[in-house]
């Protein structure tokens, strides 16, 4: 990218960002109940890995350089009467942490709102700089 | 002294600095929660100073006063961008900028005067 970063494409980059956060954490979210027959396929909980972009000095957006799967283990539970269960009676539900899901989610969507505010902000001083002399 | 600092004084120079400044406060702000990122600011009075003085210009002076901002508590990622430190900054950076504004917008006002002589 040649262009040099204006505010509008620091914050929107970094929105999409967030946004892409609070996808991974709504995937968890959704699948923290998921049981699976064996530990190889239970589900996983996914993180995007955040990556500064600079061009300049002190200016500097972000991107999400690629999303990964976490190591929280799935737990293996005891549940013979399950259809899932395995020979040994034992399913593996996903793993996932739920808290630390929620926590992810709120920082996450309050982030947004920071860079909706500094769009926000930005966007009326321009438009009150266009206005300058008449 | 060129045309431009003869017509707006040290008013337009302060608001291309506001305006870097804005970007730089921006740039901490979306990336509040990268791992490792240093969030940077500049001294705005060395900055002022710098662009003002002869042959000075906002490119160089940002280069001058620019600086790592220190954290009040640092995080376990590395990250050094504290939101109330950046938000508060930001608000401020941003009440200035109409200040400066409304500075030239006085001083667009006289120019128009005297070029009417009413």
């Amino acid at each position: 990218m040649d262009k040099p970063l204006s505010i509008f494409d620091i914050s929107g980059r970094a929105m999409s960002a967030q946004l892409v956060r609070l996808n991974a954490t709504a995937s968890n979210l959704a699948n923290a109940g998921a049981v699976a027959g064996s530990e190889a396929q239970a589900y996983r909980a996914i993180r995007p890995v955040f990556q500064t972009v600079s061009q300049q000095p002190g200016i500097a957006t972000v991107q999400v350089s690629s999303v990964v799967t976490s190591d929280t283990p799935a737990t293996k539970r005891h549940d013979p009467s399950h259809p899932l269960a395995d020979k040994n009676g034992d399913v593996w539900d996903a793993g996932v942490d739920t808290s630390a899901e929620l926590v992810d989610m709120v920082e996450a969507s309050r982030q947004y709102q920071n860079n909706v505010q500094v769009l926000n902000t930005t966007k009326s001083l321009m438009l009150e700089t266009i206005r300058l002399g008449k | 002294m060129s045309l431009e600092d003869s017509l707006f004084g040290i008013h337009g120079k302060a608001l291309q600095l506001r305006s870097q400044r804005l970007e730089l406060l921006a740039s901490n702000i979306a990336n509040a929660s990268t791992p490792g990122y240093k969030a940077r600011d500049i001294d705005f009075d060395a900055a002022l100073a710098s662009a003002t003085k002869d042959q000075g210009t906002v490119a160089g002076a940002l280069d001058t006063a620019m600086g790592y901002r220190v954290p009040l508590q640092p995080s376990a990622d590395g990250n050094t961008v504290e939101m109330s430190t950046e938000q508060t900054l930001f608000a401020e950076n941003a009440v200035k900028y109409r200040t400066t504004l409304s500075f030239l917008e006085g001083r667009l006002n006289t120019i128009t005067r005297a070029l009417r002589g009413e």
